[in-house]
């Protein structure tokens, strides 16, 4: 007979035999029999945030950086309630993660008993699965199982709702699950890669373009991809979501694409007669106006959710895999079949033509410090450190994405589906947990700071070393360039109003402060921020008016991007102000 | 502006799932969520040991709209397997309406003859009321209480689609 183990005790035993070494959460009366259960032991590290959106974040930044699940501790009613933002922003990036929720006890469910709130009916449709354990005997089976539906298929957050009297409760039995029937398909087919194979093997003008599914495939895909482009010659565009797979030092690379992406790269889209897309899903923000998306391409579509493909864009062959297993699979057959790489230099020479457009390049000031170049000096003063950037949402993101070049994946954390303002700082945090010597730095919003500043609280605690880089222009940025671009200027709330002075709030939280004003200070004050060995944050003050181009407008197809400031007008009709 | 407005198709999906709790709200959660149409649904445990069941709905979309709601019903984790019957071929459709109707004299008389006519049985009568028990396909059920309005018609509970392919093959 097997020794009778309480809820708590099964929980801590079946984590830590997963292999979790961190959690991050915080206590409250419905989860205390798991933190005394904590408290006993040493295997698993707990992490304690400030509030519970900061844990989720935390855990998405932990996870996005190291590869490993994201775990996450949660009292009931508020706990979880505040947790629901991170746990969507998570299932909109495929991020794995494991949420465990403390839940009345099963006696009191449906009472409205103090701190209860339906979690699992709350979070039905923002995880991947969700369960309520009502039998200490069911709880490692299920625990086990959330662990595998988050972390295989396309990666999501599973919470586990445990009411506090399954946590006491001790059972000596262990129920094994049966199967729910998920079996995601992770290896292609390889009759349509020897389709796709050929496709690229006769294209004229092929581009990939790629996004998070290859970041969340492993480091492996990343190497495939380089080896891929290598063998075939084909120029490489990315998501947001899929930076850093490809190094932004490569010759192939066109640099972001959609809506913020680079000139180059959304009319090598428009032009391109073949589209190779890997682990990317074809979102609004990248494809703009449908009807004149890629007009002259046959596109091939590897991803691993069924559900992605022929979703928003029909694909000629959809292929259903892990990007890691297409990739290497593409690689094979491709040298099976002894190809060599087509001549592409009338496409190139295409593409150099755009790319002399320019379209990063910003106005130059010896007055104010442009938010462009306050990116690129930062850039160039770590890109030897090769650091994990987190932003927060808005312009700055936008901003860290164009002009921030990533030579590897797992160091570019940023909120793409969800667009969470708030998430840099606790993912920050998170990342800097799982890599205790990387350069962990948010580049931040004034704005976006604000919603989660309680977690400096959090780094103070644990002694993190994490740099916050504010872009402080003063305006909740995107919302007014919007402002600026569809209602004739009109700045509805969007200006930061009654800012605290963030050099003082940094030193009242026990970091370093510091300001940086006038252009010529720029790289001696960067300098000074890396030199300095622990948390610090850096209010740096940038041009307040600048806005964020290239742009493609919501609704405009990508032959018609914005390139400069000049080329804005000031009022857009209903249709495009219904888009989003 | 103008909402856009496309071709519709009714399509019937036989879902089997895990029999667990909430598996219903996440099914119907996600039709709703996603904007697609369940025109009906029904549910039931249909193996021995409890563990799977059945869900039948019928839906309506444009093509690639019913194809989204396959891949989007196929990813839950708590599913086994999407058919669409519609789209496979030759199946059966059934529900099952309990229609009362009210009425003496003539419209009794004429109730009872149609109701013989559509093969529905009497499962409860009273001096001024009948309870008709009718199966059949949507088509025809909608046809019985076309008719039942006319002759006293004051209440209708139907069960909705169970659906099944023809032939021995199973899934």
């Amino acid at each position: 007979m097997a020794q009778e183990r309480t809820g708590a005790d099964i929980l801590i035993e079946t984590l830590s035999d997963l292999g979790v070494e961190v959690v991050f959460g915080y206590p409250g009366g419905a989860v205390l029999p798991i933190y005394d259960a904590i408290f006993k032991q040493e295997r698993i590290r707990h992490i304690l945030v400030r509030q519970e959106g900061g844990a989720a974040h935390a855990a998405e930044g932990y996870a996005r950086s190291t590869g490993k699940p994201g775990v996450v501790l949660v009292t009931s009613g508020p706990g979880a309630t505040n947790a629901v933002t991170g746990i969507t922003d998570a299932l909109m990036d495929s991020i794995p993660m494991v949420v465990i929720t403390g839940q009345v006890p099963t006696a009191l469910i449906g009472s409205d008993a103090f701190q209860e709130c339906d979690t699992v009916g709350i979070t039905r449709h923002c995880t991947k699965q969700n369960y309520l354990v009502k039998d200490p005997a069911e709880l490692e089976g299920v625990i086990r199982e959330a662990f595998r539906i988050a972390t295989t298929g396309r990666p999501g957050p599973v919470l586990i709702d445990l009411p506090k009297d399954v946590q006491v409760a001790a059972t000596a039995e262990n129920r094994p699950r049966t199967s729910i029937g998920y079996q995601p398909q992770t290896e292609p087919d390889p009759k349509l890669i020897e389709s796709a194979v050929e496709m690229i093997a006769a294209a004229e003008r092929p581009i990939f373009y790629t996004g998070g599914g290859i970041i969340n495939a492993g480091p492996a895909a990343s190497e495939g991809l380089r080896e891929l482009v290598k063998l075939t010659g084909a120029p490489v565009t990315s998501t947001l979501m899929g930076l850093g797979a490809l190094p932004a030092s490569s010759p192939f690379w066109l640099g972001m694409l959609g809506m913020h992406g680079t000139y180059e790269a959304n009319l090598a889209m428009n032009q391109a007669d073949l589209i190779i897309c890997l682990g990317a899903r074809f979102d609004d923000r990248v494809t703009g106006r449908l009807d004149a998306f890629a007009p002259h391409a046959r596109k091939i579509h590897v991803d691993i959710d069924r559900s992605s493909i022929n979703k928003i864009v029909s694909a000629e062959l959809g292929i259903v895999a892990d990007c890691d297993r297409a990739i290497a699979a593409m690689i094979a057959t491709w040298k099976k079949h002894g190809h060599q790489a087509a001549d592409l230099s009338k496409w190139f020479a295409q593409i150099d033509q755009w790319r002399a457009k320019r379209s990063l390049d910003f106005p130059k000031s010896t007055k104010e410090i442009m938010p462009q170049l306050a990116i690129r000096r930062l850039w160039e003063a770590t890109r030897h450190r090769a650091p994990i950037i987190s932003t927060e949402v808005g312009q700055h993101q936008m901003w860290a994405a164009q002009h921030f070049g990533f030579e590897s994946p797992n160091k570019w954390l940023t909120s793409g589906g969800l667009g969470t303002m708030g998430y840099g700082l606790p993912a920050a945090i998170g990342a800097q947990i799982g890599n205790p010597d990387a350069l962990v730095i948010d580049i931040a919003g004034e704005a976006s700071i604000m919603m989660n500043i309680q977690e400096m609280s959090t780094a103070t605690q644990y002694e993190l070393p994490v740099k916050v880089f504010i872009l402080n222009n003063e305006y909740m940025g995107m919302v007014r360039q919007w402002q600026d671009l569809t209602y004739q200027g009109r700045h509805s709330h969007s200006y930061s109003e009654a800012l605290p002075d963030f050099v003082k709030l940094a030193e009242a939280y026990g970091w370093k402060g510091m300001r940086i004003e006038d252009p010529a200070a720029l790289d001696d004050g960067i300098s000074e921020m890396l030199a300095y060995n622990g948390p610090v944050m850096v209010d740096c003050r940038v041009a307040k008016l600048a806005n964020c181009f290239p742009m493609i407008p919501s609704g405009a197809a990508h032959t018609e991007m914005i390139l400069q400031a000049n080329e804005v007008s000031g009022e857009m009709d209903d249709e495009a102000k219904a888009l989003v | 502006m103008h909402i856009r407005t496309e071709v519709i198709e009714r399509h019937t999906l036989s879902v089997t799932v895990a029999n667990e709790p909430g598996i219903l709200a996440r099914i119907a959660g996600m039709f709703a969520g996603r904007g697609y149409n369940i025109e009906s649904l029904t549910v039931a445990e249909v193996t021995e040991d409890e563990s799977v069941s059945r869900i039948t709905i019928v839906t309506s979309g444009a093509p690639e709209t019913i194809d989204q709601i396959i891949a989007q019903l196929d990813r839950l984790p708590p599913v086994h397997r999407v058919h669409d019957l519609t789209a496979e071929g030759a199946h059966v459709e059934r529900e099952l309406a309990l229609v009362k109707v009210k009425g003496t004299g003539e419209h009794r008389i004429e109730a009872l003859r149609l109701a013989e006519v559509y093969r529905a049985r009497v499962v409860d009568a009273t001096i001024s009321s009948f309870v008709f028990e009718v199966t059949g396909g949507t088509d025809k059920i909608d046809k019985f209480l076309e008719l039942m309005r006319e002759v006293g018609l004051v209440e209708v509970a139907r069960t909705g689609v169970a659906a099944i392919s023809r032939g021995h093959q199973t899934f």
